[in-house]
């Protein structure tokens, strides 16, 4: 099963909705040399009754697929407005998103859910894990919503809670867990539909330094794997675990650091 | 996602928060079961009702002294306490003046002790003649019943009802045994069959407790002076239940000539039919299950609007959770139906559990108090019907308002 899922024309795989194609997350993921995010002059404008702000002012970027890319700055920079938009939790203003080739800036509702879906992998400072549900069930979320069945759901999500190292915790919730197995069964979430990319929104923001350490760990393991990952942060030491920065302060990307391989800032 | 697994979702937040689901079911069920039982008890009362009328049947008329004007109520007789006479009842049996009429029975009914040895027991002593045995549709579980001879020869013999039999001997056989009524020694002959107390209907007294003696022994032994030929009752059963208005008009006519009154509005006498009494009170009962199954409706719709209650705290508890599945990736119309799930699960378990409870409440009940409950399997089913649809047409807004949440303000509050 090594059959890629991004298709090239960029248009949404219709057709995955019935018959959904997963590959396995290994380390031989094939690397797609188009950008997974490509983001043209986004802006983002907030109205609170006859006051405007601007979250966004003009933010333009590529991310190259199997990237590793750290998005820092400050409160009330944007990062977090940014980090929606990135994520299909929300819509810029004007300017133009494209996530694996989807123009994902017009999208209805609807759309929007069905990308998170397939395309994200969400990983939160919050956890955000269900509380009455194990860890295998939580795991299974994203499947169950994309419509596989409980067969293949389990298989899928005891496969990536094994790739997190989690497999002697399946059946435990998420009361039962660390902070940082809680951390690494959302990580295992993230990855259960086998995203285009990884977004984590200050991921090691709740965890103490060793186990944020260990977050950090995984998170380049799953980049040297393949994966594209965005990380949010307003930590520099935690930034400098990815390859490329970028500074974003008033709502503007102020540099492009890069670091190691390819990929361009602005 | 397929309807199997919303169902499935769906249920699994009801477990969840197993307390909140608890209570919100007991409004729902409280509801049902107070539904199930009012209804019951109501349509319990009407049938008890009409098959009193059947066992009364529906062709009986009472005569009674006095009449009633709009103006003063009820007015006696001319001259005497009691207008109607053993004579009155005599003419009526006539064939020739009243075809219409099947059998007359003249009743003089008075409260008397009843002493058995050194037992006591007070009771209706009625004074009749054979035909009243007819007339009230009874029949005898031991020994006679008073028969003309008796009549004529003023016999001191009593036929005792069942309950008063049980009161005086208790399980000893009263066949034969001396009964004291009013100082006069009687001989047992007879114990009527039981039909029950008529609690539906004020009409009657206890049909089980009385004591009936021959006409002329009453009215000679335990009546004095000027009423001694007045009867208490004339009893009048028409031929069938077809000829009860004929019937009734021709004892009328024949009553009002005979004690010689030409305007009718002056009659010293009534005449009611009991079938009449009873649909009153069967209109009345009717109109108690109306009443009570409006009751019964509020507290149905105030589990209904818990329900809603409980679906909106929930949506708000779970922002939270609402965002987190829409994060991944669930569409507005999921989590709309899994709402509408945990709201229909919710009525649809208090509906059903609300439904046994009514069943079992209509068989202990009955035991507690006196009333029947008749349990129609029409109105069971449709309570739990309603008790789904409030499910989900209260699931309905709040259902909304969690599908229309965006991720983002949901995902950020704490």
């Amino acid at each position: 099963m090594t059959t890629p899922i991004r298709q090239s024309n960029g248009s949404m795989a219709s057709g995955s909705d019935t018959s959904p194609v997963w590959i396995e997350p290994t380390g031989t993921f094939p690397v797609n040399r188009a950008p997974v995010i490509e983001a043209r002059d986004l802006w983002k404008t907030y109205r609170n009754g006859t006051l405007e702000v601007d979250a966004l002012r003009g933010v333009s970027f590529e991310i190259q697929s199997a990237e590793y890319v750290a998005i820092m700055g400050p409160s009330g920079s944007g990062k977090s407005t940014l980090m929606h938009i990135l994520g299909c939790l929300d819509v810029p203003t004007s300017g133009s998103f494209r996530l694996a080739g989807e123009d994902a800036s017009t999208m209805t509702e609807e759309e929007l859910a069905h990308v998170r879906n397939k395309r994200i992998g969400f990983v939160f400072q919050q956890f955000n894990l269900l509380a009455s549900l194990s860890a295998w069930r939580n795991v299974e979320l994203p499947l169950l919503y994309a419509g596989v069945d409980r067969t293949e759901r389990k298989r899928r999500a005891l496969d990536s809670l094994e790739r997190v190292g989690l497999e002697s915790r399946v059946d435990h919730r998420p009361g039962e867990l660390s902070g940082g197995q809680q951390q690494r069964v959302a990580i295992a979430r993230a990855l259960v539909t086998n995203p285009d990319l990884i977004l984590a929104d200050e991921p090691t923001g709740n965890l103490d330094s060793a186990s944020a350490a260990d977050v950090l760990h995984l998170l380049d393991e799953l980049h040297v794997g393949g994966r594209t990952i965005v990380l949010i942060t307003h930590d520099a030491e935690v930034a400098g675990a990815a390859q490329r920065t970028m500074r974003i302060r008033d709502g503007q990307i102020l540099e492009a650091e890069m670091v190691g391989m390819a990929g361009t800032g602005r | 996602m397929n309807v199997i697994e919303t169902f499935r979702t769906g249920t699994e937040a009801v477990v969840a928060h197993r307390l909140r689901s608890a209570l919100t079911v007991l409004g729902i069920m409280i509801g049902i079961t107070a539904v199930i039982l009012t209804v019951g008890l109501g349509e319990g009362a009407q049938q008890q009702v009409s098959s009193q009328i059947t066992a009364l049947g529906s062709n009986l008329l009472t005569v009674t002294p006095g009449s009633t004007t709009s103006s003063t109520g009820i007015r006696g007789g001319f001259g005497s306490a009691s207008t109607l006479t053993v004579a009155d009842a005599t003419a009526l049996n006539s064939k020739v003046v009243a075809p219409d009429i099947g059998t007359v029975a003249p009743v003089i009914s008075t409260n008397a002790s009843l002493v058995a040895g050194t037992t006591n027991w007070t009771t209706t002593v009625v004074g009749t003649d054979p035909s009243w045995l007819t007339v009230r549709g009874r029949s005898l579980t031991e020994g006679r019943f008073i028969v003309s001879h008796d009549v004529t020869s003023k016999a001191n013999v009593v036929v005792l009802g069942a309950t008063t039999a049980q009161q005086l001997f208790g399980a000893r056989d009263p066949i034969a045994q001396t009964v004291n009524i009013a100082g006069q020694p009687m001989s047992v002959i007879g114990v009527l069959n039981t039909v029950g107390s008529s609690s539906g209907s004020s009409t009657t007294s206890d049909p089980d407790d009385q004591a009936i003696v021959p006409l002329t022994t009453a009215s000679s032994l335990l009546f004095s002076g000027a009423s001694r030929n007045s009867v208490s009752q004339i009893l009048i059963q028409a031929t069938s239940a077809g000829t009860l208005s004929a019937a009734y008009q021709e004892a009328d006519a024949e009553l009002l000539s005979l004690h010689g009154i030409t305007n009718s509005a002056a009659a010293d006498f009534t005449i009611t039919s009991e079938a009449q009494v009873l649909s009153t009170a069967t209109s009345v009962d009717k109109t108690l299950t109306v009443l009570l199954g409006g009751v019964a409706g509020i507290s149905l719709l105030v589990g209904g609007i818990g329900v809603m209650n409980i679906m909106l705290v929930s949506v708000t508890e779970r922002i939270r959770e609402i965002g987190l599945r829409k994060a991944l990736g669930a569409t507005p119309r999921v989590i709309r139906r899994q709402f509408l799930v945990e709201a229909s699960v919710l009525g649809t378990v208090g509906g059903v559990l609300g439904a046994i409870l009514g069943l079992i409440g209509a068989e202990v009940l009955p035991h507690f108090i006196t009333d029947p409950i008749t349990i129609s399997p029409v109105a069971a089913a449709g309570a739990i019907v309603v008790a789904i649809g409030i499910g989900i047409a209260f699931g309905v807004y709040p259902a909304g308002r969690a599908a229309r949440l965006a991720p983002i303000d949901a995902l950020r509050s704490e």
